[in-house]
């Protein structure tokens, strides 16, 4: 019976492994371990900014990439997905500093958190076309941010909560090399991990029947629904698993940025990250991971010169609108197909 | 709780309520020919605040000039509106909703920086013109001549543009705009022109609002986000794309977040955004809107 059972998985695994080797031999490169290799090795080889600015990638990366589930796979525009984020934020927050418990429970917590705050919100969200289901995710965010804001006992007001401590991660200096590591820098590698695991998961969402039967739903709903899909339900699923993944995104953010803030909330907040995904490419799976090292470092860089970022934003989303609709990554994927096919003619 | 009392949290309500309709009439106009949601709308409303204390300083430093400042800001934010139809919004028409929605949000962007790079974060007023500065009397209860003025200028707003939609030819154009753009195209009516009207008649309404609230609030970065959420509330109670609608929505909203404060102290922001997201589940057109 368990042979049974785990023979075709063990065929997939050798498949797998074969799949890689080949790759590997003729001269095509894994890129996603490649990067993750590389991102691992900022705490030893960059600054301790070059550690935040990293941290801020990684985290960015999962939010929008979660945002990008709801918007390049169901096709659903959402104008408020930083209230998933927020309730994960606090979830993870109020757990760890006020009830003092273990990172390794209010993580999963944040994200359950999260997800069930998506299933009863999103319970009426997918039932309005367009629009109208911008405007009430818009609504159940600021409805997030009118608590965060005004809920003193429990999220801190205006003040916020401050000081959310970092998990224990003594454990680390029993690696090899991990010995000298800030706990900054050990919040990272953490982070680091916990994103790729989650990105290899909405990967594998995306790769499924399941994620399938959501890019159907985007193209058509009409189609879709003739062929007895249940749009509705579908589009649920992927905006519950969208809110979770934001929330384990905001988890992290809570504990990187030393704190949990009302104005994590608030509705600009989605739009900025709605600008992240589109700058990398909301039509790619790494399009949103792109957009985040775009903004965050063009941000770090701008910011040098002038206090005027909101308008370089602004700008970078003119040209973007006008210019290269597909993003960075649809960018280069046209000019690398004009490249092969100049190489064959 | 006295009715003197109440009788001020009423007044109070009405003042916010005819002052969210001059800004969400523009709003509504807006989504309800080109189905849109303009959130630099709250930007022109801002610039509109920022025009009318410029050009009081133009017009008479020490005070005074504020109704020609009123204009000059109307004015100025409607052709700022104008130009931006003509110089990019014509080209997002038939693109994805998503585009149309950045690109209204790369103006707040641009906008709102561009704000503080001409007039500065601090804080700037406006004082209220002379003959409106005293108050009177109302049972019991004193009200400020400038907001009785605000809930005078509401309905009189309300009745103005019901009169352009209803009694004019362009009006009539914009409400075929409204039902059918393709079919008022193919009449070889001249469509562009008439987005470019509204859109100026929106931005106009913007501006007007930004200018006459300098003399109640004062003028600071942030005012723009702030204010378009609050319009978006009201647009979505009353129904998107209804004038009348959009008057009773706002009149409702006021009241909500006048009493709301009394019935939950604190809650009250919760109370309006709890409003508007019932309205959507239970009737997304709105409370006097049509389906789409």
């Amino acid at each position: 019976m368990t042979v049974a059972a785990s023979t075709p998985m063990l065929r997939r695994h050798a498949l797998a492994a074969t799949a890689l080797r080949d790759r590997i031999l003729s001269g095509g490169v894994p890129w996603t371990l490649v990067i993750f290799l590389l991102m691992a090795t900022v705490p030893w080889l960059g600054s301790r900014y070059d550690t935040f600015l990293a941290s801020q990638i990684t985290i960015d990366a999962l939010f929008a990439v979660s945002l990008n589930l709801l918007l390049g796979t169901t096709g659903l525009v959402s104008f408020g997905h930083v209230a998933y984020f927020g309730v994960g934020a606090y979830v993870c927050g109020i757990l760890m500093k006020t009830y003092g418990v273990p990172f390794s429970l209010a993580f999963p917590a944040s994200g359950l958190g999260a997800a069930l705050f998506a299933l009863v919100s999103g319970y009426f969200c997918v039932r309005l076309i367009k629009l109208y289901f911008a405007m009430l995710t818009l609504a159940f965010s600021q409805i997030i941010w009118a608590i965060a804001y005004k809920w003193n006992a429990v999220t801190g007001g205006d003040q916020g909560l401050p000081e959310i401590p970092y998990p224990h991660l003594d454990w680390m200096s029993s690696i090899p090399g991990c010995a000298d590591l800030s706990i900054g820098a050990r919040f990272y590698l953490l982070t680091l991990v916990l994103v790729a695991v989650s990105l290899a998961i909405v990967h594998h969402i995306i790769r499924s029947p399941f994620g399938r039967v959501l890019t159907t739903i985007r193209d058509n709903p009409e189609r879709a629904a003739f062929l007895g899909i249940n749009v509705r339900l579908y589009q649920l699923a992927s905006f519950v698993i969208a809110g979770g993944f934001a929330g384990l995104a905001g988890a992290l953010y809570g504990i990187f940025s030393r704190g949990v803030f009302a104005d994590y909330v608030f509705w600009s907040k989605s739009a900025e990250i709605l600008i992240m995904t589109i700058l990398g490419g909301a039509g790619y799976f790494w399009g949103p991971p792109v957009g985040a090292a775009a903004l965050v470092w063009l941000n770090q860089v701008i910011t040098d010169y002038t206090q005027y970022w909101s308008f370089v934003l602004g700008a970078i989303l003119l040209v973007l609108l006008f210019g290269f609709p597909g993003g960075i990554v649809g960018g280069l994927d046209m000019l690398w197909q004009r490249l092969k096919r100049l190489r064959n003619a | 709780m006295s009715s003197s009392f109440l009788f001020s949290q009423f007044m109070g309500g009405l003042t916010t309520a005819m002052f969210l309709f001059l800004i969400a009439s523009g709003l509504s106009l807006v989504f309800g020919v080109m189905r849109i949601i303009n959130f630099a709308h709250g930007s022109f409303y801002m610039v509109g605040a920022y025009l009318a204390w410029q050009a009081v300083q133009w017009v008479h430093p020490t005070g005074g000039g504020f109704w020609l400042a009123v204009v000059i800001a109307a004015v100025g934010v409607g052709l700022l509106g104008a130009l931006t139809e003509r110089l990019f919004f014509r080209s997002l028409y038939g693109r994805e909703e998503l585009y149309q929605l950045l690109f209204t949000y790369a103006l707040v962007l641009i906008l709102g920086d561009a704000a503080k790079f001409v007039w500065g974060t601090d804080q700037l007023s406006v004082s209220a013109p002379p003959a409106l500065a005293g108050s009177v009397q109302i049972f019991g209860t004193t009200q400020p001549l400038y907001t009785l003025f605000i809930i005078a200028i509401g309905p009189a707003i309300a009745f103005a543009l019901w009169l352009l939609l209803n009694r004019t030819g362009a009006g009539r154009m914009l409400r075929a705009a409204q039902m059918d753009r393709e079919m008022l195209d193919a009449l070889g009516a001249n469509v562009g022109t008439i987005y470019t009207l509204m859109f100026a008649v929106s931005a106009f309404l913007a501006g007007l609002s930004g200018a006459l609230v300098t003399p109640i609030e004062s003028i600071v970065p942030g005012m723009d986000v702030l204010i378009i959420v609050q319009a978006f509330i009201v647009v979505v109670i009353g129904g998107m794309g209804s004038l009348w609608g959009t008057f009773w929505g706002s009149v409702i909203y006021g009241q909500v977040l006048s009493f709301g404060i009394l019935i939950f102290p604190g809650f009250s922001l919760f109370s309006v955004f709890a409003l508007m997201a019932v309205i959507l589940i239970v009737r997304p057109w709105g409370l006097f809107g049509r389906p789409l």
